[in-house]
């Protein structure tokens, strides 16, 4: 008797995603490099965020025959990113089996009020998230994995940092709590009650918890691995850089390698240029997207 | 020669994939665990997990020197294989993508059961080197590996309807499934059960 779809099944895949790389690819060449240098899976996207930042317009779900493409020549996961809010885009994703949808706040959102009910999919879905409320409520929702938002497309790694450090201090305060000041915290950041007395048990998000948005070398990679991140993903930092397979390759290595300082510096020595950056600092409100979704 | 009074080190390599639910698990049955990443840290563990993950990122991210010394580690020290882990220790050739380090006359097929939508918990029935066997154990088949062809001095332990999902041979044990992920810890107590019959322990 076997049963697909479960819970365990899916938050299943994202355990064994754990201490590696994914990486975003818009088409079949790309995945080949990005498997070629040890890519834990490939996030499919239509364009990379810094693309989408650039040209603006809606962006949408990849093209079905460029994710099959990729499907067929990579032997990794394969995932891909929907709208917020888009069911019909994630039903389409699952038709076509890819291994993990990414909710994403990078694609221009499809509804203002509701996430996907993702429970009622048999793929696993990843949502990002700015701190714990945020996470709790996709989870509650049916995420199997947890990313942090970051601010995607731009090489500046502060905002990942931000969210990543918030979440885990959410985590600690969550631990020492009584019941009572539960209930109303959970209530403070938005956060379902069951879920929160999991962290307080675990310690720890009761899905795994990556980290995203802005990563683009090996020491970013490293930095966020550090902080608390199991895995990374990496956008525009890859295929927006001068050498996208040696840095691809240093990035995987130094995700591995996270708390080996020696080995990072052999790793971080005289890469191609990184991606053309933003600092998040100089940039309008309104560009920014992790501020989609809630 | 058994060392009852000194917990077993356990290695678990840290390549990359699903190295913590191992470590949780052995941890709750009283075994020391240290992540292995580079060669010189096998020199400090009885035996050595090889977790679920991607096994082309472990073909990348593992050096000939780790590599032979991995093999070398396995000629006299348990050592298990899970799912991806299964596939490195095996000699399968159906993946040029993967370089196998050849312990155990198998062959599979990577993810021999669907892309994972059709990732699947199912009931196995165990043989009876497992403890209470009598009971069924819940597998986890993420993505999994199939056994396609396996040599006869590989013993099953056990099995999803009739096809064989954890194999043992000598020291080496494989298992296509997943059991760090089942709330069940049998296949981790017969692996330590393994590390106490080794008279490769360190003291």
């Amino acid at each position: 008797m076997k049963k697909t779809g479960t819970y365990a099944a899916k938050v299943g895949l994202a355990e064994m995603l754990k201490g590696g790389v994914i990486m975003d690819v818009t088409d079949a060449k790309q995945a080949k490099i990005a498997e070629d240098a040890g890519a834990v899976a490939v996030m499919a996207l239509e364009r990379v965020p810094a693309d989408i930042r650039r040209d603006g317009g809606v962006a949408r779900m990849s093209d079905v025959a460029k994710i099959k493409e990729i499907q067929q020549t990579v032997s990794i996961p394969v995932m891909a990113k929907c709208r917020i809010g888009h069911f019909a885009e994630a039903q389409i994703l699952e038709a076509i089996e890819v291994d993990f949808i990414d909710e994403s706040e990078v694609l221009t959102p499809a509804d203002e009020n509701y996430h996907i009910d993702k429970h009622k999919f048999t793929v696993p879905f990843v949502c990002g998230c700015r701190n714990l409320g945020e996470a709790l409520r996709r989870i509650a929702e049916g995420a199997a994995m947890i990313r942090t938002k970051g601010e995607a497309g731009t090489g500046d790694i502060v905002e990942a940092v931000r969210h990543m450090r918030d979440v885990m201090s959410s985590i600690r305060r969550v631990q020492t709590m009584g019941d009572e000041e539960l209930v109303r915290y959970g209530k403070e950041i938005g956060a379902p009650l069951e879920q929160l007395k999991q962290v307080r048990e675990l310690g720890l998000l009761p899905v795994p918890n990556f980290a995203a948005g802005g990563i683009a070398t090996p020491a970013d990679a490293s930095l966020m691995m550090q902080l608390g991140a199991q895995a990374v993903f990496v956008g525009s930092g890859i295929f927006k850089s001068e050498d996208p397979a040696a840095r691809a390759q240093a990035i995987v290595y130094a995700t591995t390698h996270y708390k080996d300082p020696h080995k990072l510096a052999e790793v971080s020595t005289g890469l191609a240029k990184a991606m053309e950056s933003l600092d998040v600092r100089s940039m309008p409100e309104k560009e920014l997207l992790s501020t989609r979704g809630w | 020669m058994v060392k009852a009074n000194i917990p077993p080190v356990a290695g678990l390599l840290a390549l990359q994939g699903d190295f913590e639910k191992h470590k949780a698990a052995l941890r709750a049955l009283g075994a020391e665990v240290i992540e292995v990443r580079t060669e010189d840290q096998l020199e400090h563990v009885d035996a050595l997990i090889i977790p679920g993950g991607e096994s082309t990122t472990m073909t990348i991210l593992m050096p000939d020197s780790l590599r032979s010394s991995l093999i070398q580690f396995a000629s006299s020290h348990p050592v298990w294989g899970t799912c991806a882990g299964m596939i490195m220790l095996s000699t399968t050739r159906s993946d040029s993508r993967v370089r196998p380090l050849g312990l155990v006359d198998l062959e599979v097929e990577r993810m021999g059961f669907g892309r994972q939508v059709f990732s699947f918990e199912g009931e196995l029935r165990l043989s009876e080197r497992l403890a209470e066997h009598e009971r069924p154990f819940k597998g986890f088949f993420i993505r999994a590996p199939r056994v396609k062809e396996k040599s006869k001095e590989l013993e099953v332990l056990a099995w999803l309807n009739d096809e064989p999902v954890a194999l043992i041979k000598g020291n080496i044990l494989l298992t296509s499934f997943h059991p760090e992920l089942a709330e069940d810890d049998r296949f981790h107590r017969f692996f330590l059960s393994m590390i106490d019959k080794s008279s490769s322990r360190k003291g």
